[in-house]
């Protein structure tokens, strides 16, 4: 008991230091992988839709996939997982720690780099390093899909001009018969530039919801 | 230039001498009156109307003088006027008028408030909302008893006049000086253009505060009626706040909410429709000053509630009228209200006490700055993007005051308080201090600290379409890690509101639409005006690139649903580029809005004749005609909607290819535009983009929030 409660700290030190979150917080986000897969080892997709929370959200697949996406996890592999570990569960949860107050520029900027590049994974979903007009009207298909009124072509429409626009402020002329192929990451961190994502993409992780926690571990 | 204004000067003192002289000259059998003269019959409206016309010109003038307005700051220049204006008058021997605080608090506060109210910012007020509440609630707290107690200390050192003031009135004096004034911050913020965050919580913290300041204000003056205070009165004291704040927020909102019902009828009569927003609000406000409620609150509340649904339900037309009324009615309101100060110093009794004045205003500012510092300690272990010491700096040095301090003052009755005028006096220089001194250096400071300005963000449907998932993002997020934060609350507040308030409180089938949809569609619409705003003075005829048009005509037709619609299409069709619009929340400098309704219309029929002379230059193009998606209407605007299309990409080309690439850089446009509904999808956005034109963002399309 005694051993694998400091080998537990330990591990959970490690991960601090990987991950930047305190020990408090791995404490806490450990409680809540184990109510989430009831006591297992591993987290499977099956453990997140179970939350109903997420069930009325309109992008949770994506937000499942991300969890479960190894360009998430630090490899330079592609594909997904099956099940993850606590470890990558904190791993995926480390892009939304907020940054710390006073950290240098350079380091702000690599922070949103990460952000903007978790987000580019999300819409990326076969994994070639480019986001495709498909893609892209998928992504927008979800967010209206909670409005059964919306037709397909309006988000079409959108999808369509949203990748004009990306074309227009990236690109700028093309010839005639240049074809535009889809968004790369470096386009995406420019036209999303603006919106200071490494304030907004952010949550605290205090106050967990472990009333419904089973004791005893 | 300053001959004039002087001249305006002198025939208004003139004005104001001759309001008061005697006309009836009764004898017994006189001469049939040709020509008489009946001032007293108009003297109200007149005077009233010669004041407003004074302050207007006076507004003129300084926009008129080069370097001026970009020294000092309106608020400034405005109290010179009233002084020089009050010199005058009392040269000429009257009585110069006092600011009657029930005709500023009746006529001349409401409209600044309903203007800063109806177009706040919602989505950085609510999260900075437990920023703003601790600074305006604590904050004020801290500020009056601090400089009630202090000033009490000092006045029991100081031998003499001072000795005789009590703890409770230094109290009160500390209560109606240490509230930060939202007119004064307006008036200088507004041009300073700093970033959003800041903007918001000193506005906000200067919004909220008076319910604070209400109820000191209250609780002060029984208590000196009373003589005694217990520990019972106190807590009253504390309960009156929550019933003050709370009341005026639940009173604003059902005038809201009553008001956004009844927009949702008005599509008969859309000439009254701006009638009723500014009425239901002005009725909030008032409600809330019969029961000793936070008028302020109400009327913010108000504002803010109905906004959403307002907004859906009106037309385009009615949306313009309310925002230039509101912006040109708290515009005046704020140009009499300093012009007022200024004159009011000049009238009313003071009585100067070094010691008290120096103190008063030494005090002011130390409070302020150790308000703001222990205050940002505290918040910054709860927030996520934590206050620098330049914002904290800037949030301090923005605690300005202004003409409710002195106007709360003014009511006090001389019975209870004989050092009233020492109060009036020290008042008017802590706002004289404040405005002045903050206000004219407040500009080079924030150019000296380098604090972040605001951001002319653009208007871009990908930046709009990644907030909305970012926002889903994180509640989802939040979802798994078990935490029901701020974006889980707002997610089940959008919810809420879609399911149940959207469906009574808007008409029709706009009650079904999408944030995300009715943003693209105001986008489109702007963008399709601004394009034909553009090609109205593009000289079609040669290949010569044209500048973009300043004048406008003045035709003003209804463009009609079908219309409106068409141009959506040559949108879909041919989103190129976003031309914006400066974002600005500034009372001063209105937003040149594309005159959307009026020349539309002509433009797209004066194009469709000037089309049919450019279609022999595509001749090599096959001119696939379009098939109108199955929703659509006669055949008439159909063809209309071809022949306006090619133009419009024209006037694109024209723009931005000159000389040789021209010929190469319009016919891919017009294949892309002609093929887009067809062709296959890489092909689809082969987009021969123009080049980056210079960028301004629209208001309120952000403001759909």
């Amino acid at each position: 008991m005694g051993a694998s409660q400091s080998g537990r700290v330990h591990k959970f030190q490690e991960l601090a230091d990987k991950t930047g979150f305190s020990i408090e917080q791995i404490k806490n986000l450990h409680s809540r992988f184990t109510y989430l897969t009831q006591d297992e080892d591993t987290l499977r997709r099956e453990h997140l839709e179970n939350i109903s929370n997420l069930a009325i959200n309109p992008i949770r697949r994506q937000i499942i996939e991300a969890f479960f996406d190894k360009r998430n996890l630090g490899e330079n592999e592609k594909g997904c997982l099956q099940e993850i570990s606590f470890e990558e569960f904190v791993t995926v949860l480390s892009f939304f720690r907020p940054p710390k107050p006073r950290i240098p520029d350079e380091e702000m900027k690599n922070i949103r780099k990460e952000k903007l590049r978790f987000l580019f994974n999300m819409h990326d979903t076969d994994n070639d390093g480019v986001i495709t007009l498909d893609e892209y009207r998928r992504v927008v298909e979800e967010l209206l899909s909670s409005y059964e009124t919306i037709g397909a072509e309006t988000a079409k429409a959108i999808s369509d001009g949203a990748m004009l626009e990306v074309a227009s402020v990236t690109v700028g002329q093309m010839g005639p018969d240049e074809f535009y192929e889809g968004i790369t990451f470096e386009q995406f961190m420019q036209i999303l530039q603006n919106l200071e994502i490494e304030t907004k993409m952010n949550i605290h992780f205090w106050n967990l919801d472990t009333t419904t926690m089973k004791c005893g571990k | 230039m300053k001959m004039l204004l002087l001249l305006l000067l002198l025939g208004f003192g003139c004005g104001l001498v001759f309001c008061d002289q005697n006309t009836s000259d009764p004898h017994g059998r006189r001469v049939f009156p040709v020509l008489s003269i009946n001032y007293d019959y108009v003297q109200m409206p007149f005077e009233v109307s010669l004041w407003i016309l004074l302050a207007s010109l006076m507004k003129l003038g300084f926009h008129l003088i080069p370097r001026l307005s970009g020294v000092v700051p309106e608020s400034c220049l405005l109290i010179v006027v009233g002084l020089l204006v009050g010199g005058l008058i009392r040269v000429m021997g009257k009585n110069p008028p006092v600011l009657d605080s029930q005709l500023f608090f009746l006529c001349l506060l409401p409209p600044i408030i309903l203007d800063a109210g109806y177009f706040l910012p919602i989505r950085p007020f609510t999260e900075n909302a437990g920023t703003i509440l601790t600074f305006a609630v604590v904050g004020t707290l801290w500020n009056a008893f601090f400089v009630g107690a202090a000033l009490y200390g000092v006045c029991r050192l100081e031998s003499g006049r001072l000795a005789s003031f009590d703890l409770l009135s230094c109290l009160l004096f500390g209560s109606i000086v240490s509230a930060v004034d939202p007119v004064a911050v307006l008036a200088v913020f507004e041009e300073i253009h700093i970033n959003e965050l800041l903007h918001i919580l000193v506005f906000g913290e200067s919004l909220l505060n008076d319910a604070v300041t209400v109820v000191l204000y209250h609780l002060f003056e029984e208590f000196a009626h009373a003589g005694a205070v217990t520990a019972g009165d106190v807590f009253l004291g504390v309960v009156c706040f929550f019933v003050v704040a709370l009341g005026g927020v639940m009173v604003g909102a059902v005038y809201g909410v009553l008001a956004a019902f009844t927009s949702r009828f008005t599509s008969h009569t859309r000439v009254i429709e701006p009638l009723f927003v500014f009425l239901y609000s002005y009725m909030a406000y008032l409600s809330a000053e019969v029961f000793h409620l936070s008028g302020i609150m109400a009327l913010i509340a108000c504002g803010v509630v109905m906004r959403p649904y307002v907004e859906a339900n009106i037309s385009h037309k009615s949306y313009t009228t309310i925002k230039y009324f509101l912006k040109m009615w708290s515009s005046v309101s704020e140009t009499l209200i300093f012009i007022f100060l200024g004159v009011s110093t000049v009238a009313g009794p003071h009585a100067w006490n070094w010691t008290f004045v120096t103190i008063t205003i030494f005090l002011c500012l130390l409070s302020r700055v150790l308000g703001v510092v222990g205050l940002t300690y505290i918040i910054n272990k709860y927030r996520m993007v934590k206050l620098s010491g330049k914002d904290q700096f800037i949030v301090a040095y923005g605690g300005l005051r202004g003409a409710i301090a002195f106007s709360l003052a003014f009511l006090l009755s001389r019975d209870d308080f004989p050092m009233k005028d020492m109060f009036l006096t020290a008042i008017i220089t802590v706002i004289f201090f404040t405005v002045f001194v903050q206000g004219m250096t407040i500009r080079p400071l924030v150019d000296l600290l380098a604090v972040k300005k605001r951001k002319q963000s653009k208007c871009s449907i990908n930046e709009e379409i990644h907030t909305q998932f970012l926002e889903h993002l994180l509640a989802g997020i939040e979802g798994v890690c078990g935490h029901y934060g701020h974006h889980h609350w707002r997610d089940k507040l959008n919810r809420f509101n879609k399911h149940y308030i959207k469906r009574c409180l808007i008409g029709g089938e706009r009650s079904q639409e999408p944030k995300l949809i009715s943003f693209y569609n105001k986008m489109e619409l702007k963008q399709a005006l601004m394009l034909l705003e553009s090609n109205s003075s593009a000289n079609l005829s040669t290949a010569v690139t044209a500048a973009v048009p300043r004048q406008r005509s003045r035709k003003t037709l209804n463009i009609s649903k079908e219309r409106e619609e068409e141009i959506r299409k040559i949108l879909r069709a041919n989103l190129q580029k976003t031309r914006q619009r400066l974002r600005s929340y500034s009372r001063h400098t209105l937003m040149p809005d594309a005159e959307d309704d009026d020349w539309s219309e002509t433009l797209l029929r004066k194009q469709r004749v000037e089309m049919e002379r450019k279609m022999s230059h595509f001749l090599t193009v096959p001119a696939r005609r379009e098939s109108p998606p199955a929703r659509r209407a006669p055949v008439e605007s159909d063809s209309r909607a071809l022949a306006a299309r090619p133009s419009v990409l024209i006037s694109i080309s024209d723009e931005t290819s000159d000389g040789p690439r021209e010929s190469r850089g319009r016919k891919p446009s017009v294949k892309f535009a002609l093929d887009a509904e067809e062709q296959k999808l890489p092909r689809c956005l082969s987009d021969p983009g123009p080049d980056q034109l210079p960028e301004e963002d629209e208001e309120h399309i952000h403001q759909t929030d």
